[in-house]
């Protein structure tokens, strides 16, 4: 005949098992032996019909609370044996965090500096509403020479020392370009004003030292329409080059000097303070309203229109920002210098975010 | 064009400094390139007097002394036993480096006294060793106080190099800098001397000829010449030698320097010959086939029919405004001569000077365009200077033709000058600037008629005066103007192709790839190899024969650089390059392709080895992967385009592909080089390359809206599926025949293993699918999973000869 007292020895009995319990298996084999259907507990319950009915209610009360308790321990149980299964597989799994990781692609990949200066040019002038132009390589003497005011043996050839191709059958000589200029002719040719233009693209003179190379990048403006002047030109080229420099104020300083297609012409000189090297003057680009001639070369009328040009080094003014040394270096191909010099493919300039920050 | 300071002060009567003077030329264009100024370390030492000498007030062997320093007195502490009252010494104040201790001077007591400069000895100056006490000058200084003590000591001349540019002929000669200078504000252009006394009583005993054709007559308008009689050809004076040499040129003697002094002088070039060497008359002419003479230069030129020469009635002297003969030059010996002074045109000395090969201080001048109004004076001139120097009897000039001066007449608008220069300058002083700089302005309204100077043949239009008036006026003073703005956000700029352009750079790199930027020319054998060398494409002048064909691809350049940076140590990497390349030589033919290479262990993860994984060699499928990604990152759906094994003959036969829209468009070449090819780049192993042709892609879609998004609710369910087949079956054929089971239903096939062994069979592969089935109404039952798996099944054996595995 179960009472109390039976209860209360079961349940200190059965406390006492989970308690001592080791693991997930032994929890569960606890559970079925006591709760399960056959359980010890489910045994006491059965014992429930046998009873009077005056204390069935207090003994199905009694055991009801021990299922309760008894369920409670052995939850409370199971849970401390997961935590410290956890504990224990955690405490096994050690790593040597100092192993070294794979960077990924963005960080191995680079930008050539002259891309990467070439973007920035054109956020730069994009933002003054210039258009971005290009033109082949090779090139008729027409559109190199002759149609820019350069005539056949005019003293000015002379700088231009010329890679041509074999001449063909009518005598006529292609070469290659020597200057982007000509674009400027291919766009007055085909687009009527107002024209704003820049033109990025590979030049070729037959030079080859510790200054030159044998082909190299230039960057070339395009303004034509009824009012723009000199003083217009200087204000875009000082705002050029203090958006591109990125500094708040710099000085330049604007020398008069010739080229058969500008009248006038002026050179620009920058303080070379902009780069952190007070104290010099640095030659970084060539300029000048566009000549008549060529404006008229273009079947314009020169009465009308008018306009400006300039033309300055690509790689010069890469390296001048970029702090590079050696301009031949730029199409060495060597993964060192283009490790060291590039940029990280993500680098994309914007004026919002700042040209290389 | 070199020259000191002291001739350009022959011509300009200036106060400036030297500085000042570089400082306007550069600024006016004519460009200082370099100025050599020995004594330029000296110029701040001034010769003094000591008023009174007396003993140190704190020291035994030290004196104080008093100086004059002309406007002034000075109290300096002197250690020199020399130092004594009266003296005259050079003085250096505070504030000056002293060249010889490399020390600059600093204003601080010596034993209580304030020096306020020193005593120099010529040790300190540099002038030589000696230190025994501080310079002590002779009383004939004693006018000469306060003044730079480096002009009296011959140092004082620095040498200005300026380059001169093509269009301003006027400036190869010291006066026509001078002019500049004084339109400037830097001085007064110092009058002409009048020629007078030098034409002879005697007719020139030597005929002067012109013998031209109607159309080569151009050459050579005008030869005048004189003869002189008895000269005494010896050295030219001190003065004149040391000018000559200060500019690099090495005196031959009187007459010859002579001339080059005139030249440089005046930027008028000419010749003497001796006389009793010449063969009957003299004349300018146009060459003949196989005729030569022997230059002044040392060597034998041969001359041709497009070339002006001169000669005798025996043989060619020399080419006419380029270069004299030896046989007929002069010498110390020389009793007679006869002084050319010519003009020959510009165009033809250019050309005749590029095809003769000669650089000639004469043909500098003759090709930029000499003054056609200074022949005879010129003439006149050079034999003034030369009766002074070798003295001899003159005759009367003799002139062949007339001198081309042609004076350019332009109705110039003075607001032209705001309009182009945009800054307003005062109608009086832009009249000054051109009458300074030898233009004549007639008329005083707002227009005016503005006639050139003969001197100045590069002026041709509004625009060349505005040009002068605003570079004498100095550009730094044209005020700067903003550009007018379109309104609102600026607006993008770049095309599609330039975008296409920008873009691929950033994908490759964001690949690992590094950009590389290559030679637009490259070797002609390797142009070849890459399907291009074309004749068209050969440069006639190359820099070497490396670089003497326009690129057929960026490949040859790219796997030159890895094989560089291979020799270098670094075996896995991995470049690209977007650039141009040429089919031929029409603006249309030029193209540009994006390629990558790889070598070695590299994909996209990284490069080498590495413990948590090394990349295999890269091959086929990294150029596979690169390529697709690019086109994809492009906005091209690569599903839309057709593998083809068709490629070019660089790339692997059976490790390479092309990516074709239609038979005629290809986008893309992709695989592993040729070994053949690698072999002769000095590579091994394999390389992964891909071009992918920018220009080839079609247009992209504008819109920039995505589209509606369709949520799915039903889970997808996937099965996979292994099947046994010929190894030569293409994937693609398998997966393509497996989607085509049930187009609505199968939302993917992917191949996840690849197997090739003895137990699939020799010959066979084994090829695994993972099919993703999405239901769209309700979820599938098994029954009809099995249909469409078999369905698939029935597919893919009937199309490929596959068979699934059990």
């Amino acid at each position: 005949m179960a009472n109390d007292t039976d209860i209360a020895s079961l349940e200190k009995a059965l406390l006492s098992e989970i308690d001592s319990a080791s693991d997930l298996d032994a929890i569960e084999r606890l559970r079925i032996s006591t709760l399960g259907k056959k359980g010890r507990v489910s045994e006491l319950m059965a014992r429930l019909g046998t009873l009077p009915s005056e204390q069935r209610k207090a003994f199905g009360q009694s055991v009801n609370q021990l299922k309760e308790r008894v369920t409670e321990a052995l939850e409370a149980r199971k849970s401390q044996l997961s935590r410290d299964a956890m504990s224990a597989r955690v405490a096994s799994e050690w790593a040597d965090v100092t192993l070294p990781v794979r960077l990924g692609p963005l960080q191995d990949g680079r930008i050539h500096p002259i891309s990467q200066v070439w973007d920035e040019i054109v956020e730069i002038f994009g933002d003054m509403g210039f258009s971005v132009a290009e033109g082949p390589d090779i090139e008729s003497d027409d559109l190199n020479f002759t149609k820019l005011n350069i005539p056949p043996e005019h003293p000015a050839r002379q700088d231009h020392d010329t890679f041509y191709f074999k001449p063909k059958a009518d005598g006529s000589r292609l070469l290659l370009r020597t200057h982007t200029s000509p674009v400027q002719i291919r766009t007055m040719l085909s687009q009527k004003p107002p024209i704003r233009i820049i033109v990025p693209g590979r030049v070729y003179r037959i030079d080859s030292d510790a200054t030159h190379t044998p082909m190299f990048h230039q960057v070339e403006g395009l303004v034509i329409d009824e009012h723009t002047h000199l003083g217009h030109l200087k204000w875009c080229l000082e705002e050029f080059c203090k958006a591109f420099f990125e500094v708040p104020d710099l000085k330049m300083r604007f020398r008069a000097s010739h080229f058969p297609f500008t009248e006038p012409s002026m050179e620009v000189d920058l303080d070379a303070s902009a780069i952190g090297k007070p104290g010099q003057w640095l030659e970084i680009l060539g300029s000048g309203m566009v000549h008549p001639n060529v404006i008229r070369n273009c079947g314009l009328d020169p009465e009308k229109y008018q306009g400006f040009a300039f033309g300055m080094g690509l790689d010069r003014i890469t390296m001048l920002k970029y702090g590079i040394p050696d301009l031949r270096d730029m199409f060495s191909a060597d993964l060192r210098w283009l490790k060291h010099f590039g940029f990280l493919p993500l680098d994309v300039p914007t004026l919002a975010g700042g040209l290389s920050s | 064009m070199k020259f000191t300071l002291s001739w350009l002060r022959d011509h300009l009567d200036t106060s400036a400094s030297i500085e000042d003077l570089a400082d306007k030329l550069s600024s006016i264009g004519l460009e200082v390139e370099s100025i050599d100024d020995p004594g330029a370390k000296l110029k701040n030492f001034t010769i003094a007097r000591v008023l009174e000498a007396k003993r140190h007030p704190n020291a035994d062997r030290l004196q104080v002394c008093k100086l004059d320093i002309g406007g002034g007195t000075v109290e300096v502490v002197c250690g020199a036993p020399n130092a004594r009252t009266g003296m005259i010494g050079v003085f250096a104040p505070i504030g000056s480096y002293i060249p010889g201790t490399k020390i600059t001077l600093e204003a601080k007591p010596v034993r209580g006294v304030v020096s306020g400069g020193m005593l120099l000895s010529e040790r300190e100056l540099q002038l030589s060793d000696n230190h025994e006490g501080v310079i002590d000058l002779p009383e004939a200084f004693a006018k000469k106080i306060g003044q730079r003590y480096v002009d009296s000591l011959g140092m004082g001349d620095p040498v200005l190099d300026v380059k001169i540019t093509p269009n301003r002929p006027d400036c190869t000669g010291v006066r026509g800098i001078a002019r500049d200078l004084a339109a400037a504000g830097l001085g007064k252009l110092k009058p002409d001397q009048k020629i007078t006394g030098v034409e002879g009583s005697y007719d020139c005993p030597i005929d002067i000829k012109l013998e031209f054709s109607q159309d080569t007559r151009d050459a050579c308008p005008c030869f005048s010449g004189r003869y002189l009689r008895d000269v005494s050809n010896s050295e030219a004076p001190e003065w004149m030698k040391q000018r000559l040499k200060a500019v690099g040129l090495r005196p031959i003697n009187a007459l010859v320097d002579v001339t080059n002094y005139i030249s440089l002088d005046r930027g008028r070039p000419l010749h003497v010959y001796d006389a009793d060497k010449l063969k009957g008359a003299i004349r300018a002419r146009m060459g003949k086939k196989g005729e030569r003479f022997a230059g002044l230069d040392g060597k034998v030129h041969g001359v041709d029919d497009t070339m002006c020469v001169i000669a005798d009635d025996k043989a060619v002297l020399g080419l006419g405004g380029i270069l004299g003969g030896e046989d007929t030059g002069v010498t110390a010996d020389t009793k007679n001569v006869l002084i050319e002074c010519a003009y020959f045109d510009p165009l033809r000395t250019a050309a005749t000077g590029r095809k003769a090969g000669i650089q000639s201080d004469a043909r500098y001048r003759f090709e930029r365009g000499v003054d056609p109004g200074y022949v005879i004076p010129g003439l006149d001139f050079a034999t003034e200077m030369m009766l002074k120097i070798v003295g001899g009897t003159p005759s009367k000039a003799r002139v062949a033709g007339a001198p081309p001066v042609s004076r350019k007449v332009i109705q110039f608008n003075f607001g032209l000058v705001e309009k182009l220069a945009g800054i307003a300058i005062p109608q009086t002083q832009a009249r000054e600037t051109l009458e300074a700089l030898g233009f004549l302005v007639d008329g005083k309204d707002a227009t005016a008629k503005v006639t050139a100077p003969s001197w100045r043949p590069d002026i041709e239009g509004s625009a060349d005066l505005v040009e002068e008036i605003v570079r004498i006026a100095a550009l730094d003073t044209v005020p700067s103007a903003a550009m007018p703005r379109t309104a609102g956000v600026a607006r993008p700029v770049l095309t599609e192709p330039q975008r296409r352009v920008r873009r691929a750079r950033r994908v490759l790199a964001g690949r690992g790839l590094v950009e590389a930027v290559t030679w637009s020319f490259i070797e002609r054998g390797t142009a070849v190899a890459f399907g291009g060398g074309q004749d068209m494409l050969e440069i006639a002048n190359p820099i070497s024969s490396e670089m003497s064909s326009m690129r057929p691809s960026l490949l040859p350049g790219l796997l030159s650089a890895l094989s560089r940076n291979h020799n270098r140590g670094f075996t896995d990497a991995g470049l690209f390059e977007v650039g141009q390349c040429y089919r031929g030589d029409a603006p249309n033919d030029q193209f540009v392709s994006a390629s990558a290479v790889r070598a070695g262990s590299t994909d996209i993860q990284g490069s080498g080895r590495h413990w948590d994984g090394t990349p295999g060699d890269a091959g086929l499928f990294q150029a596979k992967s690169d390529a697709f990604a690019l086109l994809s990152d492009l906005g091209f759906d690569v599903s839309k385009a057709q593998i083809s094994r068709e490629v070019p003959a660089w790339f692997h036969p059976g490790r390479a592909a092309a990516l074709k829209l239609g038979p005629k468009t290809t986008l893309a070449y992709f695989g592993e080089i040729h070994p053949q090819v690698l072999h002769s780049v000095g590579l091994s192993g394999t390389v992964a390359a891909c071009e992918v042709y920018l220009d080839a892609l079609p247009s992209k879609r504008k819109a920039a809206g995505r589209g509606s998004f369709e949520s799915l609710a039903l889970l997808p369910v996937k099965r996979d599926f292994a099947f046994v087949v010929d190894a030569q079956v293409a994937a693609a054929d398998i997966a393509k025949a497996a989607a085509a089971a049930d187009k609505s239903l199968i939302a993917d096939v992917s191949v996840f293993d690849v197997f090739e062994g003895e137990a699939v069979g020799k010959g066979k592969k084994s090829l695994a699918l993972e099919v993703t089935l999405q239901p769209r109404e309700k979820t599938l039952t098994d029954a009809e999973i099995d249909a469409v798996a078999a369905r698939i099944i029935t597919q893919v054996e009937k199309a490929t000869g596959a068979k699934i595995r059990g």
